[in-house]
């Protein structure tokens, strides 16, 4: 019907009013101008905010500022081990909801979205007391890296899991069953069927839930702030402490960095899952 | 599906390692959080202990919480969560619509535009927002450019407000965009056809049949606003805390941990409230499911 109409007069085509237009540039401003003036001055020749020149000074500086730079490994090496065992758990954990019934399944549903909907702020101080409680806070701090981030990276496995768990499940939705059967049928033991029939199906969502978790641990402050002990300091919990002391154009710098790799790692997942969606139904 | 009788051990090889890790580093760690909000500084030899508790002794931190300073505190978190859902609302609904209503082509480059911000680490993001704000700031800088006169908002109500509509504006998006785009659009041109206004046609049709994904929407934006520190601690300052920056305080400089985690209890009913009134206000709308 609005091909019919000139463009923009359909009285559906909500999407071609100027109003909406004006808007929708004003909310992209806004959600932009400070991560692109972030990015921008983390090229500055100064530091005081006012442009001054080009530069890559800022890049090999925090390079070769150790404190951001273990800050930075630090949280690539969480963020790496966080997404192996948050997968396997989660893809686990998915298959076991999606094959069996089970006694008080759905409190059991509910009980795993927990770490999804309690306060992050909560969820970081029971850790606390429970790592200090424990002496896990004391136990690992002179164990050797990345050994001693394991509290953080046990926290970021307890709240990513479930998460990989979701984008799993919604995947198994489309398996069909029969294909299982098949392999039983011809022969295959449970493991076989596993690895060679249902593991290739679930791949794609298996990278989908693994780069979720990766950003999700990458991304996380709150947690990680009250999991970590002194000698354990990630980046983002690097960059707190330097905004409330100093601000350096090191911390654009490194910053940009991350946004760069958080961004990569999610054009990856999106490339990967968008042919997986016309499946689900 | 397979009763977890017959595959004992498929079952219990499949859920063990999950379940584990739910119990170990998230129920018991509730528990003791649980357990200390209970509990008061056990006192040895007449001084205060600061690793020791008297555990189960006190409800004490309950009746202190409800002390008009904290009660406060989780009023404004409450306050300002609900001015930033609405904002976010007001903004993601248009912008949602306008994401709909657009041609195939766009639909996807404009949706991830407004949810790719989302995936940017939070304290980067309100590190931006600093910039943009403090007083040689950009925002300032680009007043001065156009001879406007300067602001100061960090550190300012508003400025929280601002940093949790930044925050969670993609939040508020997604749901929306997901049950506007099932929307059946002949519903719409029915209600123009036979000359309802838009209007009219917007708030007899529209946003009845789009509840769903609004009230799913206010959850994903108003339950993360509610237990946030960093926002209103890096843009408002000591002046402008909610709960979570409380809950902060007493974990780290003023080191009554019992306190704090009754505080952070509360918080968490709190959430458990609003996610039950949703509960109860989706069983009663039948709309598009978001």
């Amino acid at each position: 019907m609005a091909a019919r109409l000139k463009p923009g007069q359909g009285p559906l085509d909500y999407g071609s009013r100027l109003w909406l237009k004006i808007l929708f540039a004003l909310v992209l401003l806004f959600l932009y101008a400070p991560i692109a003036s972030l990015i921008a001055f983390s090229f500055n020749v100064d530091k005081t905010g006012v442009w001054h020149g080009f530069t890559f000074q800022n890049y090999i500086k925090a390079w070769h500022n150790d404190a951001i730079f273990s800050a930075l490994s630090n949280s690539l090496a969480i963020a790496f081990c966080s997404t192996i065992f948050s997968t396997v758990l989660g893809a686990m954990t998915a298959l076991a909801l999606w094959r069996f019934k089970f006694p008080f399944k759905t409190p059991f549903e509910g009980f795993l979205a927990l770490p999804i909907v309690v306060p992050e702020i909560c969820m970081g101080v029971a850790l606390a007391l429970f790592y200090s409680k424990t002496g896990m806070m004391t136990a690992v701090r002179d164990w050797i890296w990345p050994l001693n981030l394991i509290n953080i990276i046990i926290a970021h496995i307890a709240f990513s899991f479930p998460f990989v768990a979701v984008v799993v499940r919604s995947r198994l939705v489309g398996f069909n069953r029969q294909l299982e059967e098949a392999s039983k049928d011809l022969g295959a033991t449970e493991w076989q069927t596993f690895t060679n029939v249902i593991v290739p199906f679930l791949m794609p969502s298996l990278v989908a839930g693994g780069l979720l978790a990766f950003t999700l641990s990458l991304d996380d402050f709150v947690i990680t702030f009250f999991s970590s002990g002194p000698n354990s300091v990630t980046f983002p919990v690097k960059i707190y402490s330097m905004v409330k002391t100093t601000i350096t154009p090191q911390i654009n710098a490194a910053s940009t960095v991350l946004i760069v790799i958080t961004l990569l790692a999610t054009f990856i997942a999106m490339k990967i899952q968008a042919p997986a969606n016309p499946e689900k139904p | 599906m397979d009763n977890w009788k017959d595959f004992r051990k498929v079952f219990f090889t499949l859920m063990t390692p999950g379940t584990f890790w739910m119990l170990f580093f998230f129920v018991v760690p509730m528990g003791f959080l649980f357990v200390l909000s209970f509990s008061s500084k056990a006192i040895v030899n007449g001084e205060t202990s600061i690793l020791d508790y008297n555990y189960f002794s006190t409800i004490t931190n309950y009746v202190d919480a409800a002390g008009s300073s904290y009660l406060v505190l989780l009023g404004r978190a409450v306050l300002w969560s609900a001015i930033a859902t609405v904002v976010s609302l007001l903004l993601a609904y248009p912008l949602a619509f306008a994401v709909c209503f657009s041609s195939p082509k766009w639909r996807p480059i404009l949706l991830l535009l407004l949810i790719l911000p989302f995936w940017i680490n939070l304290l980067i993001r309100t590190y931006a927002l600093i910039q943009v704000m403090r007083t040689n700031g950009f925002l300032n800088q680009a007043l001065g450019f156009f001879h406007l006169p300067q602001t100061d908002i960090l550190f300012g109500t508003s400025a929280v407000i601002m940093g949790l509509v930044y925050v969670y504006l993609p939040f508020m998006v997604l749901p929306l965009y997901s049950t506007i785009e099932k929307l059946d659009k002949s519903y719409l041109e029915a209600s123009l056809d036979l000359g309802a206004s838009q209007p009219r046609t917007f708030w007899s049709v529209t946003l009845p049949l789009t509840m769903p994904g609004v009230i799913t929407g206010i959850i994903l934006v108003f339950i993360p606003c509610l237990g946030s520190f960093l926002t209103s601690d890096l843009l408002g300052g000591p002046n402008n805390w909610m709960i979570g920056n409380a809950i902060q305080n007493q974990f780290g400089e003023a080191n009554n941990w019992p306190f704090g985690a009754a505080l952070s209890f509360i918080l968490m009913y709190a959430t458990f409230f609003v996610l039950f009134v949703r509960a109860m206000l989706t069983r009663r709308s039948k709309g598009v499911d978001a």
